[in-house]
């Protein structure tokens, strides 16, 4: 509905400045964009809640099909690379505020700003360039040559590699996972380290870190029970929060890594204009972001009591 | 607790104006982001890019349409670069210095346009785009927050719940989205980055606005009859100033990427004038051949703007935070 607000018709968008008006009308009436706005609204939210998003404009395939076929794809990695980024980032966070202003501090700190400060469409090209083509040691091109078999079940490659026993698959599947998941999990990566180490610092500077020291606790269990349970929450919502960072970054990753995924059909539906699609796939994304979101704040009280309380 | 008792016998003892200590706290900050060595790194780069961003489209009148020349199609990098490549490769052949020729110093793309040009009007493109972005959303944001804060009411309640709307979509998603129905174009692209970014200064103005408009000075200017516009301009404003500047600078790093992300999906500059990320789209062919220069200028023009006003940002913010003075 949003979209529909902004200047510019989506039928001329879709055939181009110098499209007949014959052939607008013409996509107009096939789109229902001749509706007065209020109605082709409610046939869309009446179709949405019916689990109908409505066909592609072209190929008249029906959008929740093929999402359904893609989504796996665009999960899968966008775990991998959320999980990567949780292991290594809250260890290197916690590490740089244990030892404040030393070298591990600033030299993990300053990649982590250099992590932030690449695009990732950049680092996927200098990957490209080096593991593929230069070194010719990793593959860069879907999620599975084309030789291998692999029976569908979840759709998540490495679980249903898992499951039929299939290891030439699951193998694959983990060196096609390697450059994607390297260039879609820096940024979340970065963000993760930095909100954890700004988090352990302020727990840090507390009155009870202070009285745990004083009664002769070692360093270990002041940052591990005291300072991190404490520094968890902003922790807990970065982490979520990086999930619609991953799932935005896989319309670039997906693009450069041709990954069949639906941030590549994305891609794919702008070049070709089809509008419907994009729309299908902005809204999924933007729906799944909003539950993270929510459960996220859900979270909080299951990590602090005293958010429960009040 | 103890920082405040102590200073306010001595501010009275003194009777230092207000000017005064205006003019400290601005003498503290530029020490302290002198000392700074990530301050000092991002401002030179900033700074450069800056200038570099003004004075290429002045002194370069580039003609994006008739350029490029066939024989020259896919040119290695000459001069310097292919200097420092003749030093690192494994052949025995090293290039002397005198024999240079400095035709095309970062290579030639796919119909044979010197890289090196495009990069530096692609670069001034992007940073126009990012100072645009930020003006726009920066001026909206605040004045939305500013109303929004100081004034509540229906304002504050219908406008904050627009922000959140925005929020609700991840920012280039969204920017993606309004593009594809605007039509893709530069000016839409920009327009479309800005939008995203708006609810950021409206929730930092409208905090700020709320701490502020309780504190006693706010109600001294009221009951000697200021009216609330007055009260914003000269009170809320420069008190929310601080947090505005280091948002600004790191929402430029991120407008910078973002323009270049439109472009690389194609929703950005259309060709063939040069965007930067617009080139790295046009490099992806030429990549699995090894024509690495065609794609690593342009990225590292982008890496090096986006680091340079993202350690500014993180130097201004650790300069500006009272909670980190002291240490």
């Amino acid at each position: 509905m949003l979209l529909r607000l902004i200047p510019g018709d989506p039928a001329v968008a879709m055939l181009g400045e110098r499209a007949s008006p014959e052939n607008v009308a013409a996509i107009r009436e096939r789109l229902g964009l001749n509706k007065p706005l209020p109605e082709q609204y409610m046939i869309w939210v009446s179709g949405l809640l019916r689990g109908d998003l409505g066909n592609t404009v072209r190929g008249n395939i029906p959008i929740a099909s093929e999402l359904s076929n893609r989504f796996p794809a665009t999960v899968e990695l966008a775990l991998v690379a959320l999980t990567l980024a949780a292991l290594l980032g809250v260890p290197i966070g916690i590490l740089s505020a244990a030892r404040r202003n030393s070298f591990i501090d600033t030299t993990s700190m300053f990649f982590a700003l250099l992590g932030v400060s690449i695009p990732i469409f950049v680092l996927g090209l200098l990957l490209i360039y080096l593991f593929g083509v230069r070194f010719d040691i990793l593959p860069f091109i879907g999620r599975l040559d084309d030789a291998i078999q692999l029976e569908r079940r979840t759709g998540l490659h490495i679980i249903d590699s898992i499951l039929t026993g299939n290891w030439p698959a699951l193998q694959n599947s983990l060196t096609h996972l390697v450059l994607p998941t390297f260039t879609l999990f820096t940024v979340p990566l970065a963000i993760v380290a930095r909100i954890t180490r700004s988090a352990m610092l302020e727990v840090l500077n507390q009155d009870y870190i202070r009285t745990a020291r004083a009664k002769g606790l070692s360093e270990r269990p002041v940052i591990f029970s005291h300072a991190l349970r404490n520094a968890l929450l902003p922790i807990i919502t970065i982490i979520g929060l990086q999930l619609g960072t991953l799932l935005s970054g896989a319309v670039l990753t997906e693009t450069i890594y041709s990954w069949p995924g639906i941030g590549k059909w994305l891609f794919d539906s702008i070049i070709a204009r089809d509008y419907t699609i994009v729309q299908s796939v902005t809204l999924l994304i933007s729906l799944i972001y909003i539950i993270v979101n929510v459960t996220v704040d859900v979270l909080y009280a299951v990590v602090d009591p005293r958010i429960r309380v009040s | 607790m103890t920082s405040t008792t102590q200073a306010q016998p001595r501010l009275a003892l003194t009777r230092r104006s207000e000017r005064d200590v205006r003019l400290e706290q601005l003498r503290d900050f530029s020490r302290r982001l002198w000392r700074s060595p990530s301050a000092k790194l991002g401002g030179i780069l900033a700074f450069a890019t800056l200038l570099a961003a003004i004075f290429v489209p002045l002194l370069d009148k580039y003609d994006a349409i008739r350029d490029g020349s066939l024989p020259a199609r896919y040119a290695p990098p000459d001069c310097i670069v292919a200097w420092l490549e003749s030093q690192f490769s494994a052949s025995p052949e090293k290039l002397s210095l005198n024999g240079l020729t400095c035709e095309y110093p970062f290579g030639a793309d796919k119909n044979g346009r010197d890289i090196m040009r495009r990069v530096g009007h692609g670069m001034s493109v992007s940073l126009s785009v990012g100072i645009f972005v930020v003006i726009i959303s920066l001026t909206i944001g605040t004045t939305i927050g500013l109303i929004a804060g100081f004034s509540g009411g229906w304002f504050e309640s219908v406008s904050m719940r627009l922000m959140d709307v925005i929020l609700a979509f991840p920012s280039l998603l969204l920017a993606i989205a309004l593009v594809t129905v605007a039509g893709a174009s530069l000016t839409n692209g920009m327009i479309a980055i800005a939008v995203t970014q708006i609810p950021t200064f409206a929730r930092l103005t409208r905090s700020m606005a709320i701490s502020i408009r309780n504190t006693e000075y706010v109600t001294a200017a009221r009951s000697l009859g200021a009216s609330g516009g007055k009260i914003m301009i000269s009170h809320v404003l420069p008190n929310s100033l601080a947090p505005l500047i280091v948002q600004s600078t790191l929402l430029l790093g991120t407008a910078v990427i973002e323009t270049a992300a439109l472009g690389f999906l194609g929703l950005g500059q259309q060709p063939p004038w040069p965007e930067l990320g617009k080139m790295l789209a046009e490099s992806q062919p030429a990549l699995a051949s090894g024509k690495w220069w065609v794609m690593f200028f342009p990225g590292l023009t982008i890496i090096l703007i986006v680091l340079g006003f993202n350690l500014l940002g993180d130097a201004l913010r650790d300069a500006l935070d009272p909670r980190l003075r002291g240490n």
